[in-house]
């Protein structure tokens, strides 16, 4: 590798890096309104298309529980905010996230692949169903109305998660975790007679991303007046992060993003223009790029990259 | 008395029904490996047509002869065209089973979002035969609703077990590839398991719109219900799909009976445990 | 007392009993032989051991203490490491990585990074691997992704090595390498269970041999006892004999003396 090449090309990532920072960090102040919600949102599929990858990605054990962690988080966040402080509202939701994907992960994760995405599928549409039965029994309502937050409170309080989000996951990417992780991924029962502590590790580490996805959650229902089971736990949340870091590319951390700030746009593009058709196209546009991006954008992009330079590359 | 031989009668039907959807399920997942999520959307469309081609005065029983080809068609031309690539893509049969599950929640949405651009979001309800047999006070439209449930059963297990393409899909259900290898053009054999698995699909679609009301949402209850079934029989077993309808269909009916609203609930917690307890199912491989 | 030991260790598959009553042991510093025909159980047996598979019946202690209800993470920590007879490596992490795994997580104490990666290239060094270090495991030869595999193994600091078939497949100068390969880890102070059907291999360097047959054990002895054994003799070769010359033959690929299993 040639290290002067090396170097350059990192200040450079690194300098863009910066400036996106800086310039996120201001938004509100430099624009507002519509844009500053386009870009929360747009941070909040981040947040959740990341945080799904950091589990699902090495592990090729795709979760679709995303929307029930997400979904927890909106009640905690209906519940909580107003008698809490908007901060450890969004604390709390993370927290609750943790505590029941410990006990999902630890139920499920000593099944089979399919079967584990089968259930997590299955425990969204549990929870959706459970607690409407709850609302109609106990409180006899049905969704509740949430203490709101400004757009620019919600905005930086996005902002800070996603950040949280992207270091805490490059961190244990880079850890031995992610090692394990990678391991497990390749050759579950090499990892295993390795040393490698698999249940628990799958656990912890599935348990992590769904406290950022708890938080996201939070944060979202403080922007509408009235929420309700079916908008907490719609299986939309579920699939779309997948479909964002599928076509970003899921073997890093910087695909989902890319995904994620890419449909997102188009997305919210399609929906002012063709409402009806939205999810159609969202339909067509998933089947398509499964079909012929199975390595997302960023594989893609490295093909491309590979057969300019010419020749193989080991990757690292 | 008449309560329960009436919840009987109604298991056994909605049991036969959740039988053929998984019926279905399991044709497209054990053969063909594709666990199809938009599954319940296709029995929602042969509900919608049923509902469409009845209303134009059309018996509904007699809208089977429309609705089960055309659904076969489609799953076959599906197959060929989609998940036969996909195949031969994938690096893995894991990896494959993976991105055809996403492929089917693509066909979800756009089934669902078609049928709701053509048919709007309300429910119609299609009145067929709904007089009651004078003795029995059952409404016709259930027994006739079980008889074709019972002959497309009967059917269907004489197809699998006595014709040769039967045995073949049974052969490549087990080992695809020695079937292969021992003369079984598998290619067809998948493509066929997936179009009778829609036509299946069509076919409940077709007796759901004779005795309930449909609308164009319908369709994932069905999906869960089926997988919910193929689970609990074991998944990849075509006879542990119709056990495990059966099954279901009749606690079903029981809980519905003491308490409505727990119905959906109570489907998920016997998913939810059986997946723990016995991941492999009744007759699981 | 026995490094490793096993007491009527038993695995029933259905009405199949793969591995049926074996008692075994192996102690410190020896290297003991397992050979037996294909379908024998002796992978099951290694299976058992490192609790890949769990005992129908059966005790397996390790350094006095029983870990037959152990999982298999706690196993190789305890000092226990195998490698597979189809290679399990990790194809897409190069190949220090996948040594780091071992040194990381299979030592049974807390390594830093640092440390961990020095015990992997060292590792590394031992097999003759490290001009490769970087390169994706996937794309290495089988001969080397089995000394990969050994590496591995190694780098978690085990006092038992478990080998399962490591020659299949290998030329007559790659068996020889590995030959002496195993001679000096045994020397470096680990004890080694070798699976083989290449008889030359077995015969030269170990101590002692376990013959296994439908899953039991049906001789215990030095190679010159087990070369005249006649049930081991009659298990390899059926009722033929005349052919008792052939343990000693000089093939690569043992299958070619018992086709009839």
């Amino acid at each position: 590798m040639n290290t002067t090449t090396f170097s350059k090309t990192r200040i450079v990532s690194l300098a863009v890096l910066a400036v996106i920072f800086v310039v996120l960090a201001i938004l509100p102040v430099i624009t507002q309104g519509y844009t500053i919600t386009l870009v929360t949102d747009i941070l909040r599929y981040a947040i959740l298309a990341v945080a799904w990858v950091l589990f699902s990605g090495p592990t090729g054990y795709m979760s679709l529980a995303t929307a029930a962690f997400y979904g927890l988080g909106f009640y905690i966040a209906a519940i909580a905010n107003g008698p809490l402080p908007f901060a450890l509202a969004i604390i709390v939701a993370g927290i609750a996230a943790f505590v029941v994907a410990l006990l999902i992960g630890g139920l499920t994760l000593r099944l089979k692949g399919v079967y584990f995405t089968i259930f997590t599928f299955a425990v969204v549409l549990l929870i959706n169903n459970v607690v409407l039965e709850i609302e109609r029994v106990v409180t006899s309502t049905r969704g509740r109305f949430v203490e709101t937050e400004t757009t620019q409170a919600a905005y930086w309080a996005m902002f800070l998660v996603a950040v949280l989000t992207i270091v805490v996951c490059v961190l244990i990417r880079r850890s031995r975790y992610g090692l394990a992780l990678q391991s497990i991924g390749e050759y579950e029962e090499a990892a295993r007679h390795s040393g490698i502590n698999v249940v628990r590790t799958k656990v912890l580490i599935f348990a992590i991303g769904s406290v950022f996805m708890g938080m996201a959650g939070a944060i979202i229902a403080t922007r509408r007046t009235y929420i309700d089971p079916g908008i907490a736990f719609n299986l939309n949340t579920s699939f779309l992060p997948v479909l964002m870091a599928l076509f970003g590319g899921v073997s890093n951390l910087v695909g989902p993003v890319i995904g994620a700030a890419v449909f997102t746009y188009l997305a919210d593009f399609l929906l002012s223009t063709f409402p009806d058709l939205f999810m159609l196209i969202f339909g067509v546009v998933l089947i398509l790029a499964i079909v012929f991006m199975p390595n997302g954008i960023i594989g893609l992009a490295q093909q491309v990259w590979q057969k300019i330079r010419g020749g193989r590359r080991a990757p690292a | 008395m008449v309560a329960l031989r009436d919840i009987i009668i109604t298991g056994l039907l909605l049991g036969g029904i959740f039988a053929l959807v998984s019926v279905g399920l399991s044709l497209q997942y054990g053969v063909a490996r594709v666990l199809n999520v938009a599954h319940g959307e296709f029995i929602m469309v042969g509900a919608f047509v049923t509902f469409w081609l009845a209303g134009s005065g059309l018996n509904p029983m007699l809208t089977l002869v429309v609705t089960a080809p055309m659904m076969f068609v489609i799953g076959w031309v599906l197959h060929v065209g989609l998940f036969r690539r996909m195949m031969h893509q994938a690096p893995s049969l894991d990896i494959f089973e993976g991105t055809s599950m996403l492929a089917t929640f693509g066909l979800l949405y756009v089934v669902q979002n078609l049928a709701r651009i053509i048919w709007g979001s309300q429910t119609y309800q299609i009145v067929f035969l709904n007089r009651t047999v004078t003795s029995a006070q059952i409404p016709l439209n259930r027994l006739v609703g079980l008889g074709v449930v019972i002959v497309v059963g009967v059917g269907f297990y004489l197809f699998l077990s006595r014709t040769r393409m039967g045995k073949a899909i049974r052969a490549s259900s087990q080992d695809p590839t020695t079937a292969g290898l021992m003369g079984v053009n598998i290619n067809s054999v998948l493509a066929l398991c997936f179009g009778l698995g829609l036509a299946m699909a069509g076919i409940a679609g077709t007796l759901i719109s004779t005795l309930y009301p449909i609308q164009t949402s319908m369709g994932l209850q069905y999906t869960v219900i089926a997988i919910i079934v193929v689970v609990l029989g074991g998944l990849g077993s075509i006879t542990g799909a119709m056990v495990g309808g059966v099954i279901l269909g009749i606690v079903s009916q029981l809980v519905t009976y003491f308490y409505p609203t727990l119905t959906f609930i109570a489907y998920y917690a016997i998913f939810i445990v059986l997946l723990l307890a016995r991941p492999k199912g009744i007759m699981g491989k | 007392m026995h490094l490793l030991e096993g007491e009527g260790v038993s695995r029933n598959f259905g009405g199949l009993a793969a591995v049926a009553d074996v008692d075994f042991y192996v102690d410190e510093g020896e290297i003991l032989g397992l050979i037996g025909p294909n379908g024998a159980g002796k992978t099951t047996l290694f299976n058992l051991i490192s609790a890949a598979l769990k005992p129908t019946r059966g005790t397996v202690t390790y350094e006095g203490k029983e870990i037959t209800k152990l999982p298999p993470h706690k196993i190789c920590r305890l000092g226990i490491a195998r490698t597979f007879q189809t290679v399990k490596i990790f194809p897409h992490l190069p190949v220090v990585r996948n040594v780091m795994v071992g040194s990381l997580f299979g030592t049974g104490k807390h390594m830093s990074e640092a440390e961990a990666s020095r015990k992997a290239e060292e590792a590394l060094d031992f097999v003759s691997l490290t001009s490769l270090k970087n390169v994706p495991a996937g794309d290495l030869t089988l001969a080397n992704q089995k000394r990969l595999e050994v590496a591995r193994a190694l780098a978690t600091e085990p006092r038992l090595l478990m080998l399962d078939e490591l020659m299949a497949g290998l030329t007559h100068t790659e068996i020889d390498e590995a030959m002496g390969d195993i001679a000096q880890i045994r020397s470096s102070g680990i004890t080694v269970i070798m699976i083989e059907h290449v008889m030359h291999a077995i015969m030269n360097i170990c101590d002692r041999i376990i013959v296994l047959d439908h899953g039991r054990k049906i001789a215990d002895g030095t190679p010159a006892e087990i070369a005249v054994n006649q049930d081991v003799i009659e298990c390899y070769l059926g009722q033929d004999a005349d052919s008792d010359e052939d343990l000693d033959d000089d093939s690569d690929f043992g299958d070619e003396d018992h086709a009839e299993s």
